[in-house]
């Protein structure tokens, strides 16, 4: 994100004014009857999507539970639910555990990671490059609930982690209890990073050699010829791989619910741990589905700031 | 190439057709899908569906509800149980069930309910009323009065039939306690007289765990149950005032107990907080450090013994030998002397069954005389038949049931409304953040004290 404004941007070849062929100029109803293969994958959708969103969104509103009297008739109840939030001191700290989950293990730690390898392969070694990557895709391969095992095995008291340190002579602390947000961050680069890198060494593969040729001829740099020509280039890669990960991160529940259970005392309680929490734990669905409504939102919010950043791209 | 010209000048009457097609079935599937019930009406009516809890650990329902099947099917012809045991723990078992609940499709004819829910799931219109079924049931006469209240919700009817009950108490290893000159059978007074006693322990044998007392979130009920309730109601203290009907706030009580607990876990004479925060601890207290003498005590149910004994999930032969009970004291010895708690599981019926006179029937013959008793042994509980009481069979079934009967003197129930999952929540939350060391018990004791209020409401409150 950082570097995606700078320098000018390098002409690409335009390949838009290529024409289409034009349009008969049927009636309005022909070009309506054309959205019609489209419309069973829209009613999907709005079924099994659009519907439960619709149904979260309504139910925050609410005070609907898993019992009591509340789960037979619910009421109306504005944003009661929303207010809680404020004044719970839960709340303000899953926003700010997620911020910081998003931040340090999507957009710094899988996005740098990813971007630093990917380049390193491309001049690295290819035997070299090829065990690496497959090492490092294996994590991605692995099916989540899997991975979370893995990662808890790894950074419980007894696990693989403590046992490297105690044949080195040190003894390791109770990772999972000590210092649950570092173990998970690490736990989501170790998990993530793969796709990154996947996403950056088509992107590099992409940028023409030719111009990177002349750069050599003008004199740049290595660092120079990175951030001036390299990073520019594939900015378009660098915001829809920052909008993935970013979405895909917000979302984690089960890598965390399995290797802290968002404990201690909610030290690793993200959103999506404290929305399951409230609705399933404590059978609050409505405050639940409320924290579920500001999480979708949030995610909206990135999604609009990334777009705009490709559209700039794009220009 | 050909054929591809050919469709492509005859595009648009092709496309058409395709399009008419392709939304057909579409529309095709969508009502398939929006109206196919499992099963044809005719049969659905002959399957019971019983849901219940059944884990690595808890097999006893599972055998008993499996023999009451066979009981069951072979006095009704043409009737099929469908058993749909749910493999979790207890808040992720509680979970399911509520959410079964809510669609006629998914709720079950009979199913395995705690007592602490019955009144809130009432409210919630999950459970049948059972009074006129019980009113015609003999057997009905044999449970005692503390089991009929069980199953009674705030209306006076009664919805669920309890399998039997439990009390709490301080189980020890004696050969641990004798090591550090602890003579046995050891019974403490107060609560000083546990911090002594533990105390000795750690100094005779540093690696042992001389007393544990759960606490924190990760071990839910079992937090409250069976390590703050005993701490809280032996203050004189209480959670909820039943003549009042409020919740008890700022009580000095409620710091002592979580002072005791900070002195505990800072004492290293508990497990670590690290180890307390791990949901599965119990199983190591259990499978681990009691029976290889690495804990000295800890406060645990009645059904303690199911966990050793033949078929149990962590078979220890010398239990009998080793073990020990003692009733948990109140905080200075005062009247009467000491502290239990009760729980204890019920059957219910639900709301939404197609046929409740067969449920009902189902239900009564889980909890006759003899499938009651094998459930009452093989799960260690304390029986609420009289006729089972009696049994030589039950008395007989492990050395301890006895002393852990003679609790329900001095026992207490949790206050079962419907606000009471949150409100243990609450003290559960407090407990954690004491042996955390985030926050002192005063303090612990205040954030408490906030989230009740916040909960029921100001005018649920009582400050005492």
């Amino acid at each position: 994100m950082l570097f995606l404004d700078r320098g000018p941007s390098p002409e690409e070849p335009r390949s838009r004014e290529v024409r289409r062929p034009t349009v008969p100029r049927g009636s309005a109803l022909r070009r309506r009857l054309r959205l019609l293969p489209v419309l069973p994958s829209v009613l999907l959708l709005a079924l099994f999507l659009l519907a439960p969103v619709a149904w979260s969104f309504y139910a925050s509103f609410t005070d609907v539970a898993l019992s009591g009297k509340a789960a037979r008739e619910p009421s109306w109840i504005g944003l009661d639910n929303y207010g809680r939030m404020i004044n719970e001191e839960g709340f303000p700290l899953a926003l700010w555990l997620t911020v910081v989950f998003v931040g340090a293990s999507a957009i710094i730690g899988q996005n740098l990671l990813g971007l630093a390898l990917a380049l390193l392969m491309q001049r690295g070694n290819r035997a070299l490059s090829r065990v690496v990557g497959t090492a490092v895709v294996a994590a991605w391969v692995l099916p989540e609930i899997v991975a979370a095992f893995a990662a808890y095995a790894y950074f419980s008291r007894d696990g693989t982690l403590n046992q490297i340190l105690g044949t080195a002579g040190l003894e390791g602390a109770d990772w999972l209890y000590s210092y649950p947000m570092a173990a998970v961050v690490l736990a989501n680069i170790w998990r993530g990073t793969a796709f990154s890198m996947l996403v950056y060494r088509a992107a590099l593969a992409e940028v023409p050699a030719d111009i990177m040729e002349a750069a050599l001829m003008d004199g740049a740099g290595g660092l120079q010829r990175l951030f001036f020509i390299t990073l520019p280039m594939i900015r378009n890669s660098i915001a829809s791989n920052l909008m993935l990960i970013t979405l895909q991160t917000l979302a984690v529940f089960t890598l965390i619910w399995v290797m802290t259970a968002g404990g201690p005392a909610g030290a690793s309680s993200t959103l999506p741990v404290l929305a399951y929490q409230e609705a399933f734990k404590f059978g609050d669905i409505g405050y639940g589905t409320a924290i579920a409504s500001v999480l979708i939102l949030v995610g909206m919010v990135f999604g609009i700031v990334y777009v705009r950043l490709l559209r700039e791209a794009k220009r | 190439m050909t054929s591809q010209e050919k469709t492509s000048r005859r595009r648009p009457r092709s496309g058409r057709f395709r399009m008419g097609t392709a939304l057909l079935a579409a529309a095709g599937l969508l009502a398939l899908s929006a109206c196919s019930p499992g099963t044809p009406q005719g049969t659905e009516a002959k399957t019971l569906k019983v849901v219940y809890q059944k884990t690595d650990s808890f097999t006893a329902l599972d055998d008993v509800l499996k023999a009451a099947k066979t009981e069951f099917e072979a006095a009704n012809s043409g009737v099929t149980v469908q058993l749909e045991p749910i493999q979790a723990n207890d808040d992720d078992y509680g979970t399911k069930l509520a959410l079964s609940h809510r669609s006629a499709e998914t709720a079950p004819d009979v199913f395995y309910e705690d007592t602490f829910k019955v009144r809130s799931d009432v409210d919630a219109g999950y459970l049948l009323k059972l009074d006129e079924h019980l009113a015609a049931w003999p057997d009905w006469a044999n449970f005692t009065d503390a089991a009929k209240a069980a199953g009674r919700a705030d209306d006076g009817g009664i919805y669920a039939v309890p399998l039997g009950t439990d009390t709490r108490a301080i189980w020890y290893n004696k050969t641990v306690l004798q090591k550090a000159g602890i003579a046995v059978p050891w019974q403490p007074r107060t609560w000083e007289d546990i911090l002594t006693a533990a105390r000795k322990m750690k100094a005779a044998d540093p690696a042992v765990v001389p007393f544990n007392m759960y606490a924190g979130k990760a071990t839910g009920e079992g937090t409250v149950m069976q390590s703050f309730y005993e701490l809280l109601y032996g203050t004189g203290s209480t959670l909820y005032d039943e003549q009042e009907k409020k919740w008890v706030v700022g009580s000095k009580g409620f710091t002592d107990s979580l002072q005791f607990l900070k002195t505990l876990y800072d004492e290293k004479l508990a497990v670590t907080p690290a180890e307390a925060l791990d949901p599965n601890v119990w199983k190591r207290v259990f499978g681990e450090w009691l029976p290889k003498g690495k804990m000295g005590a800890t406060v645990e149910g009645s059904y303690t013994p199911s966990f050793w004994q033949k078929g149990g999930a962590y078979e220890w032969p010398g239990y009998a030998k080793d073990m020990g009970v003692a009733m948990f004291p109140t905080q200075n010895g005062q009247e009467p002397g000491g502290v239990s708690m009760s729980g204890g599981w019920t059957l219910a019926v639900g709301a939404k069954t197609k046929s409740p006179d067969l449920a009902f029937k189902f239900l009564a013959t889980a909890l006759n005389r003899k499938n009651a008793l094998a459930f009452d042994t093989a799960n260690s509980q304390i029986a609420v038949r009289s006729d089972v009481a009696a049994d030589p069979g039950y008395q007989s079934a492990n050395p301890f049931v006895k002393d852990v009967s003679a609790l329900v003197d001095v026992t207490h129930f949790r206050p079962a409304t419907a606000d009471y999952p949150r409100i243990s929540s609450a003290v559960q939350e407090a407990t954690e953040a004491v042996i955390t060391g985030k926050q002192s018990p005063a303090e612990a004791a205040a954030a408490y004290g906030a989230a009740v209020k916040k909960i029921v409401g100001e005018d649920k409150v009582i400050r005492k």
